[in-house]
């Protein structure tokens, strides 16, 4: 149910607010995503950057780092997730209330990097969680942090409250845990979570 | 500072029976190394930190090497004793022949140690430590008493070649968790099949790829059928 634009700014002109409760309550949330803090490897160093003065990410209401996971709204997966941490970052995305968002921030987080081939590292942590915006980089400027953290806003604002593509948290069909993976004897178990994350079709897979 | 050669002499005069070897390095920066043996490295080791003029007090790095079986082709002249029919006598006759042997020369874990001296500014000196086998035998003295930094890397060594350190204060895996059972740096090792997803294979990770996908297809196969 949306206003005519036209009319809107009419109105406005007019001194006459008027919105819908969509707009008012995506504007409210997307105005105040406090991350967690946390960083796992050199991208945490950008991410600190770009919390800082020169690139102020209190510009879009996100400065606020909480230490705890009951209290923030956004995980940053800033740096390359080894397979000993995985569980842990899973755990923690659980203990997370909704609505929460997850960003992907470079080349490992979203696929394992350089460090793809390795025995103790992730290849994506989108293989256990559901990612919301990936950023590729190694590491990614502070500009892409925040050009991603716009994107999710844009993503929270086209939310709508009910129907199809309603967030998670209005949905109670939708998953509200997802499985922590054991640590196996020679890979963690299972090695993916194929409801999150099916197998992505390449040229080299597809039958 | 003095050369391997002469450290070797000042650690057999100081322990004795130390049974120190020398590893030539032939490359150009011949770095010699010199082989302990385990039962007597913690003395030998005492003496390089103690001793006044080596003073090697600063243990900078330790690291391993995994030396899988070898299997050695060597040809051989042998003298054997045959019997033969010299102008219709019958006699012995000695005769060498030429044979060739196939032998194979056991594997061993290897640990290095690099040792500098900050009080003298010299090093580096190589120690190294062979263990018996890779299985049953992989136990080598640790150095931790001597050197307090080689506490994390034996550990490190612990958990990525296998090599168990006696008298290690605290001896867990410190990258891979608890409950892991393999030894990731070891040359056999066999990483986990999670090739599932390759966008832009090549090479080894192309055929590894390759390989999952004809698993999965098997095992589908299979189901299906059933």
């Amino acid at each position: 149910m949306a206003v005519d634009e036209k009319l809107k700014i009419e109105l406005g002109k007019q001194g006459v607010l008027v919105t819908t409760l969509q707009e008012l309550y995506n504007w409210g949330r997307r105005s105040s995503v406090w991350p967690m803090n946390f960083g796992l490897a050199c991208c945490a160093i950008e991410m600190i950057a770009t919390t800082m003065a020169r690139y102020d990410i209190a510009r879009f209401g996100a400065e606020v780092f909480r230490p705890s996971p009951r209290q923030a709204d956004m995980m940053i997966i800033s740096g390359t997730v080894t397979k000993k941490m995985a569980p842990q970052v899973v755990r923690l995305y659980n203990q997370m209330g909704e609505p929460r968002y997850v960003i992907a921030m470079g080349a490992c987080a979203i696929s394992g990097g350089p460090f793809k081939q390795g025995y103790n590292v992730l290849k994506g942590i989108d293989r256990y969680i559901p990612v919301d915006v990936h950023i590729p980089g190694c590491p990614p400027r502070p500009e892409a942090l925040l050009e991603a953290f716009i994107t999710l806003q844009k993503k929270i604002d086209a939310q709508p409250l009910t129907g199809e593509g309603r967030p998670r948290f209005l949905d109670a069909e939708a998953p509200g845990e997802f499985p922590v993976p054991d640590q196996g004897q020679h890979d963690l178990e299972p090695p993916s979570n194929r409801s999150v994350w099916p197998v992505p079709i390449t040229l080299g897979n597809r039958e | 500072m003095k050369t391997v050669e002469e450290i070797k002499a000042a650690i057999e005069a100081a322990v004795p029976g130390a049974g120190v070897e020398i590893v030539p390095n032939p490359g150009p920066s011949a770095q010699h190394s010199l082989l302990l043996k385990p039962e007597r490295a913690v003395e030998v080791a005492k003496f390089l930190r103690d001793d006044p003029e080596l003073a090697l007090d600063h243990l900078s790095n330790v690291t391993g090497v995994d030396w899988l079986d070898k299997e050695i082709t060597e040809k051989v002249k042998v003298t054997r004793t045959v019997t033969k029919t010299v102008d219709g006598v019958e006699q012995p006759i000695e005769e060498t022949v030429e044979e060739t042997r196939k032998r194979v020369e056991p594997g061993y874990l290897e640990v290095v140690y690099h040792l500098f001296s900050v009080a003298k500014k010299h090093g580096p000196v190589v120690l190294r430590m062979r263990t018996g086998n890779r299985s049953d035998q992989v136990e080598l003295p640790s150095m931790t008493r001597v050197w307090r930094s080689a506490e994390f890397q034996e550990r490190e060594i612990f958990d990525l070649y296998g090599v168990v350190f006696k008298g290690h204060p605290d001896l867990r895996r410190i990258l891979m968790w608890e409950g892991f059972k393999d030894h990731p740096m070891r040359k056999d090792y066999v990483e986990p099949d999670d090739f599932e997803y390759e966008p832009t294979a090549h090479d080894e990770v192309l055929r590894r790829a390759q390989a999952h996908r004809a698993l999965e297809a098997a095992a589908a196969g299979k189901g299906a059928a059933q």
